[in-house]
């Protein structure tokens, strides 16, 4: 049995989310190919033939690769999965905004189910998902002959480096036509990624404001952290929407995630609540984020965190 | 121009579901049902395309058991035209509710068709997708803004660290992220009128498409529980356990 996992990355180097995605891929299959569909992405695909346990790198190169649009990805992987579906037993994609939008229609087209979001292998046809916004888990299994999934990259170490695969360059698929990329806003940041940061500091409703946000920076800024908010927060207009951790919005799964003025829905919870250490800092001593957090603060978040930064040294 | 709306009657999302003592499934006997959020924004969407004057009617679609025609007219009270109801007992997967909808599609022939980006009780996120693949029509998930133009449409999607545009030939499908709009309230009069609106019931067979599961679901369990941890008397003690009993700084 044979995996395909598809990369993704920006043609210069590869997303973290690639690493752990293979890592699942290992669990499910004796031997892993990677897709790498870019434009000019000579550099990611040789860094995905660094990753320890991938076999094979397959490399397609076209102009119309070069933004990612799910059209012209899921031809691509359509083509190396063959007519029926039989060239791999699984096809895998992390489950960012990136994978969610590609795999079901290569799903769809080889008329597989998908199964998104696993967070274990139990075995090659058997997967746990989480359900109803993590309050359960579903134990499923596959019948089909080839396994489409989407990995939740918290529920899987990432791949170590160490490999040495071949670079196999493969015919680029046509391009689909009927859609085209316009433009891109990044946010820039000089701070780590949410999902990749190994501490968050995040804010929620009790932050009040957009600007008492900016007593979370100095918090931040010590820690080497990421920032993050509750989506109380990102629909308040207190920050931007991609910081949002949650059922909706990211899953992360750091060290230390310190949650300010955060009272804890479910649908929060359930995008952070496989952090090693949480921290809860909120003035309501009956918050719901208490029965989750390993340390909690009762306090007013104004007075709590300068003290917490002082503390830092 | 003619929209679809697909929409999907769901376990409200104040209700917190509890996992069966048999692993079967969740009991959702006797909970709030209510229709998808992301479900609602698609529809609100299309309703004030319609009332903006660039769409001429606005079609909800739901598949399901009888219950769906509730969702239904919720939907007609938003401001959806008509409803259709696909109705079976079966636990539709994604893959089979695509199919359902391309059958749908390829009969009523609308130009746009929008989705909720995902399920909350199943959490999927792959219908939009799969039906965009089944009709071979480009797509645009996680939509944070949408503008109908002439024979195309532009659409901001909300991607991994910003926002992206994509520009997509019509006919084509838009799935909804949070921030799309805010739906309206539905109001006494709306929903009076929404009794009013033609229902259609349709069978998958009439559709020609097979329902059959895919996936066996061997259980439903409770997730892993985290035990709650202690409260700290003060800053300086939460830094001094997080140094020497959590080693995480």
């Amino acid at each position: 049995m044979v995996a395909l996992v598809i990369a993704e990355h920006d043609n210069a180097s590869l997303k973290g989310s690639t690493l752990h995605t293979v890592t699942a891929a290992a669990k499910c299959a004796g031997e892993v190919h990677v897709l790498v569909a870019g434009s000019n992405a000579g550099a990611a695909a040789a860094a995905a033939a660094k990753i320890a346990g991938v076999t094979k790198v397959l490399h397609a190169d076209a102009a119309h690769f070069a933004d990612g649009l799910a059209e012209n990805v899921s031809e691509q992987i359509l083509s190396l999965a063959g007519p029926n579906g039989v060239g791999y037993s699984h096809i895998l994609a992390p489950a960012t905004a990136y994978g969610k939008n590609i795999l079901p229609r290569v799903a769809a087209k080889l008329d597989v189910a998908q199964i998104s979001e696993i967070t274990k292998v139990d075995a090659p046809d058997t997967f746990e998902r989480p359900i109803y916004a993590g309050n359960a888990i579903a134990y499923v299994q596959s019948s089909d002959k080839v396994k489409v999934i989407t990995v939740r990259t918290t529920g899987f170490d990432a791949a170590a480096d160490g490999g040495s695969a071949a670079v196999e360059t493969v015919a680029a698929a046509g391009d689909f036509g009927k859609s085209a990329f316009v433009g891109r806003e990044v946010a820039k940041s000089d701070r780590p990624e949410l999902t990749a940061a190994k501490i968050i500091v995040s804010g929620g409703r009790g932050m009040g404001s957009a600007d008492a946000f900016k007593i979370l920076e100095p918090l931040a800024d010590k820690l080497n952290a990421a920032m993050g908010a509750s989506r109380a927060a990102v629909d308040a207009g207190f920050v931007p929407n991609d910081w949002q951790v949650g059922q909706t919005g990211k899953i992360v799964a750091p060290s230390l995630y310190i949650a300010v003025g955060i009272s804890g829905a479910i649908q929060h919870l359930a995008g952070m609540k496989d952090s090693k250490v949480i921290v809860a800092v909120n003035k309501d001593p009956e918050a719901p984020i208490f029965s989750v957090a390993d340390y909690g603060i009762v306090g007013d978040l104004f007075e709590v965190v300068p003290q917490l930064v002082k503390e830092l040294g | 121009m003619k929209v679809l709306v697909p929409v999907k009657r769901v376990v409200d999302f104040n209700v917190k579901v509890r996992v069966k003592s048999d692993g079967t499934g969740v009991d959702i006997a006797n909970v709030k049902m209510s229709m998808n959020p992301f479900d609602e924004i698609a529809l609100e969407e299309a309703t004030r395309l319609k009332e903006a004057g660039k769409v001429t009617e606005v079609v909800a679609v739901s598949a399901g058991v009888t219950q769906c025609q509730e969702t239904l007219r919720t939907g007609m009270a938003i401001g959806a035209d008509r409803g259709i109801l696909i109705e079976t007992g079966v636990e539709l997967e994604p893959l089979a509710v695509a199919k359902l909808l391309k059958a749908v599609a390829d009969k009523e022939q609308p130009q746009l068709i929008i989705l909720g980006k995902q399920a909350i009780d199943d959490d999927s996120n792959q219908v939009g997708q799969m039906l965009a693949a089944l009709l071979n029509w480009p797509q645009a998930t996680f939509a944070s803004k949408v503008e109908l133009g002439d024979g195309k449409v532009t659409v901001t999607r909300e991607v991994d660290g910003g926002l992206e545009t994509l520009a997509l030939q019509l006919p084509a499908i838009v799935t909804t992220d949070l921030r799309l709009n805010e739906p309206r309230y539905v109001t006494l009069p709306n929903i009076m009128k929404a009794k009013k609106k033609p229902l259609e019931t349709v069978k998958p067979e009439d559709l020609g498409v097979d329902v059959t599961p895919r996936l066996k679901t061997l259980k439903v369990a409770e997730p892993a529980k985290r035990s709650a941890g202690i409260k700290v008397p003060d800053v300086a003690t939460l830094v001094s356990k997080l140094r020497t009993e959590a080693k995480v700084i």
